[in-house]
């Protein structure tokens, strides 16, 4: 039987894009109160936010629309398309931590205008994050995305024990939590691979 | 000998990594390493007694994982037996002369409970109490509770161990490498909570190696008045050819953790990566070192789930605003379930200094045991201060001190024996800090000494039910100065002499001295400095109040306590604005027809509020409301509808209305309510927990006239069809984000269908279309705020 090695990485802040931010608020044109409203929120929640991601390396066979990683094996058509070159895949979980979703939750009570920023901030803060981490790699696919199904989730939990590595957990309606988390496959660039 | 008799005198030697051990064996990925119980019982027991040949006391059950979310009743109680044999053989088999204990390990539930995650809080108690009855009824010496990364999970562990079980409990925590736990606890929060409960000993394992948790381990022992335990990982894990490997020698290890060992560590042993190797050079280190006594800690303390609040440094300020008393607008927030406005009072008094918040929802015709419980959790949600729970209720205070995450504060216990009697035992259990009020039975003695000669009685009570003496604090109650000029010297040498003779902290109700005098603040702010003089370590006050702030930070300045007077002169505002209250007011005439307007468009919370306060005093409140916030919000939210507003800015203009509407409902709190435009049931679907979509459609139909039932997240269906039912509400909207909690919402439109088939449904969230809509059943699909705002009024009208 193979060995899964799942290791554990924390990662620098990334620059912030406000663009982004504003982008994923619904919100056009930042106008002065906006964005001073930006400013707090980000101030408000740095500290607040940390930036792990924990992976490990698998092979990967790909035969028509199966992904067989040894360990386990995954049937999509789109993932297999997203790996087809590749035979190696690193698979990984982000997270930026339970800090935001807890002011989310406090100003969604409060001040849904904050909440609404909160929520933005952290949701270009875990895409920060994962491409400072697959830098390198094949674009990252996720469950949920294209035919992948969701409840592949439950075996990336069970591999990579996210729950001890990173403090992520998964809910019965497999909901991450912390909210701002990402699963994913990204495919490994070099041919031969490493493993 | 049992394992406590050993603890007291010896240093206990635990066993080290599992996990990785397992995996050389070829434990496979995402295969449950409980199962090589069954499966492969001689690697669990050579593993088992390698440890006892090294050297361990205690070996740890191979049971990390063993729970009944991750197996059936059958095979979990098979694992715990097997496990436990497993152990026992090794117990015999090794030739190990030293006490040979068995621990039945308990690891975390792997999911994160609310209101972070989806896992009930009394869910958790009863999942870790399955696992500990069974094996206690197996016969284990001890309960080891580790790696336990949130400090709500390990409440929940430890109470179900005690509950369930009379073994000595263990508990050790993951704390990561900012020396908190994931959640945020730091070992001072830590060591408050899990000692208030009767943790036998703890501290800390996995995560970091020996040399990163030192600061941790000092920091447990600084505080903890039971034994501290480190478990570190042999450092950090890096692959090598498809192993994993990790940093730290076995030669490093013992160095490291014999060293933490003679600073103090009584109970020391390996996680992740440590093998039998680790324990026997630990073992060979510390063979002949004495153990170090177990000091007790005078410390006074409550914690949050982040942070310990310590009394007796500095003047610890406990807002007293959530409470009923003399107050309107709370007791209609009360009674109509407003959470929203309580939880705002505890945000805003965090933010003007209070350290503890008082927590009273004690109204006749309120459930108290349900609402106080509700409070106290949701106020867990908003602020991470330290809660003070506040009842005479003795069903009440144990309902929410069990929900508390952390050690709270308790508010109240007398001398008189039946007090006593109901609210030690409770002190005992979930621990806590408790104000004793020195009055009995003959009421409250006139004079000093006989409040002091309460205090004893109350304090060797508090003994035999083994509540140590610093977690009293006693309140010598002011009395109204008014009444009896001679009251507050009573109430200021009685807290003098129990601080000095008996040497226990204080703590007063300040402002009740000042009652029937004019200008109460002037009285409560010198008050309150006298008694700081005489002793005082906290008081419950109103941190709004501009003269007791001004005394609190000119005290602390005056005694040393705040460095070059830093907080002083940061403060130094907030008086000045109390004695210029007079400055340029807003002229009526110019703000009537705009300025409120203009502030409402441009999301000025704070302006809109002080200029609908200025406007009351001459305009009806009714006209406020028709002819400047609804004209300015329709405004606003005809600029979102043609996309020139943005969702940012139509919330902040949204909140700015909302405080201008709640400056409105305070001043007609006792005469007659607005019109309602209609009842709006709201819910996020069972098993999705994310609010914040519901909580916007929410403010904009405040906004605009609806009375608004929002009933939470993660709302089982049944419950909603009730609400609808009990109510006749005529809308349910209902918010979904993930594909897989739509069919709760498919299946909750249905039941309301059935049962309540008057009601219309609206849905919302991310991965509803108008299409999924349609195939649920709803009425129909909003795709944002405005268009469920706009739709409900149309439903209304009797238009849809």
């Amino acid at each position: 039987m193979m060995n899964t090695v799942v290791l554990t990485e924390t990662f620098p802040e990334p620059p912030f894009s406000k663009k982004e931010i504003i982008r994923y608020a619904g919100g056009g044109e930042c106008d002065k109160e906006t964005e001073k409203l930006l400013d707090e929120a980000i101030a408000e929640v740095r500290d607040a936010l940390s930036y792990k991601v924990c992976y490990c390396e698998l092979p990967v066979r790909v035969e028509n629309d199966v992904c067989d990683f040894t360990a386990f094996s995954v049937n999509s058509r789109d993932l297999a398309k997203n790996l087809r070159e590749c035979d190696g895949a690193v698979l990984f979980a982000a997270t930026v931590g339970s800090g935001i979703d807890r002011l989310i939750s406090k100003y969604s009570r409060i001040s849904p205008s904050k909440a609404l920023m909160l929520q933005a901030v952290g949701a270009e803060r875990i895409e920060a994050l994962c491409d400072v981490f697959c830098k390198g790699l094949k674009p990252r696919f996720s469950p949920g995305y294209g035919d992948l199904p969701l409840d592949v989730q439950e075996k990336i939990f069970g591999i990579l024990r996210c729950d001890k590595h990173i403090g992520l957990c998964l809910s019965r309606s497999l909901i991450m939590s912390p909210s701002k988390s990402v699963t994913a496959f990204a495919g490994k660039i070099n041919k031969r691979g490493s493993l | 000998m049992t394992f406590s008799e050993f603890l007291k005198n010896n240093i206990v030697i635990l066993d080290g990594g599992m996990g990785t051990l397992l995996q050389e064996e070829g434990l496979g990925a995402g295969e449950y390493p409980e199962r090589w119980n069954m499966s492969h019982p001689d690697v669990i027991k050579r593993i088992h007694k390698d440890y006892f040949d090294a050297g361990s006391n205690v070996v740890s059950t191979n049971t990390f994982g063993a729970n009944s979310l991750k197996f059936s009743d059958d095979e979990l109680e098979e694992i715990i037996k097997r496990a436990i044999d497993n152990a026992r053989w090794a117990r015999e088999a090794s030739e190990s002369k030293k006490e040979k204990f068995i621990a039945l390990d308990v690891g975390p539930t792997g999911k994160l409970l609310k209101p972070l995650g989806d896992l009930d809080f009394e869910n958790a108690v009863e999942v870790f109490s399955k696992t500990v009855r069974i094996g206690a009824s197996y016969g284990v010496d001890l309960i080891m509770i580790e790696t336990m990364n949130d400090s709500y999970e390990t409440k929940a562990a430890l109470l179900a161990a005690k509950e369930s079980c009379d073994l000595p409990v263990l508990v050790s925590n993951a704390y990561g490498e900012d020396g908190k736990l994931m959640t945020g606890a730091t070992p001072e929060a830590m060591t408050a909570l899990l000692e208030g409960m009767g943790a036998d000993a703890i501290g800390a394992n996995c995560s970091l190696g020996p040399k990163q948790l030192a600061e941790v381990a000092k920091k447990l022992l600084e505080t903890a008045s039971v034994p501290v335990i480190m478990k570190p990982n042999a450092g950090l894990p890096r692959a090598e050819k498809g192993k994993t490997v990790f940093d730290v020698s076995a030669e490093e290890f013992s160095d490291e953790l014999a060293r933490l060992v003679e600073n103090g560590v009584r109970v020391a042993g390996g996680c992740c990566g440590t093998t039998p190797e680790y324990i026997r050079a630990l073992s060979e280190k510390i063979k002949d070192l004495t153990p170090v006594p177990v000091t007790e800690k005078d410390f006074t303390v409550v914690s949050s789930y982040t942070h310990a609040v310590r009394f007796g440094d500095t003047p610890v300020l406990i807002g007293e605003r959530i409470n009923p008393t003399g107050k309107k607008r709370f007791k209609q927030a009360l009674l109509e379930r407003d959470m929203d406005y309580i939880l705002s009072e505890g945000v805003r008094q965090e933010e003007k200094g209070a350290h503890i918040l008082d927590v009273n929802v004690g109204l006749p015709d309120v459930d108290e045991i349900e609402m106080l419980t509700s409070a106290v959790t949701e106020l867990q949600t908003v602020t991470a201060l330290p809660l003070q729970i506040d009842t005479s209720d003795s069903s009440a205070m144990e309902s929410a001190l069990r929900r508390y995450n952390g050690k709270a504060m308790i508010n109240s216990v007398n001398g008189k024996s039946e007090s006593m009697k109901a609210v030690f035992p409770l002190v005992k259990k979930y621990g806590g800090l408790v104000v004793a009020l020195t009055l009995d039975e003959n009421g409250i003695p006139d004079d000093a000494e006989g409040r002091f000669k309460i205090a004893e009685k109350i304090l060797e009570t508090a003994k035999s039910y083994g509540i140590k003496k610093k977690d009293i604090i006693f309140d010598t109650l002011a009395m109204t100065v008014s009444a009896d000029n001679k009251a507050a010297l009573a109430t200021l040498s009685a807290l003098s002499r129990i601080k000095c003779e008996l040497g226990c902290h204080t703590s007063l109700g300040v402002s009740n001295v000042s009652f029937g005098l004019p200008n109460r603040d002037a009285v409560n702010g010198v008050f309150f400095a006298l008694a700081l003089e005489n002793g005082l370590s906290a008081a419950i006050m109103n941190p709004y109040s501009a003269e007791m702030m001004k005394t609190y930070y000119t005290y602390r300045a005056l005694k040393g306590l705040d460095e070059n007077c830093a907080e002083y002169i940061n403060s130094a505002d907030l008086f000045t604005s109390a004695i210029s209250s007079t400055a340029a007011p807003v002229k009526k005439e110019e703000a009537f027809g705009s300025e409120l307007q203009r502030a409402v468009i441009k999301g000025f919370k704070d302006k809109a509020a002080e200029i609908t306060s200025q406007l009351l005093n001459s305009v009806p409140p009714l006209d406020i409301v028709s002819t400047e916030i609804i004209p300015a919000l329709n405004t606003v939210g005809k600029g979102f509808e043609e996309k020139k507003v943005y969702l940012p800015s139509l919330l902040m203009s949204a909140e700015a209305a909302k405080s201008a509407f709640e400056v409105i409902k305070t001043f007609m709190s006792d005469k007659e309510k607005t019109a309602s435009r209609g009842l709006f049931v709201i819910a996020t679907v069972h098993g999705d927990i994310h609010d914040i979509g519901k909580n916007i459609v929410k403010l904009l139909l405040e906004n605009y006239g609806f009375d608004v039932v929002d009933m939470g997240k993660d709302v089982p269906s049944d419950k909603i069809v009730q609400k609808a039912i009990e109510l006749h509400a005529p809308i349910v909207g209902l918010s979904a984000l993930m594909t897989t909690t739509v069919p709760a919402m498919e299946e909750t439109i249905k039941m309301l269908k059935e049962k309540a088939p008057w009601c219309k449904t609206v849905v919302g969230g991310a991965v509803l279309t108008e299409d999924y809509a349609q195939k649920i059943g709803a009425d129909k699909y909003a795709g944002d705020a405005m268009e469920c705002v706009r739709w409900a009024e149309r439903v209304m009208k009797g238009e849809e």
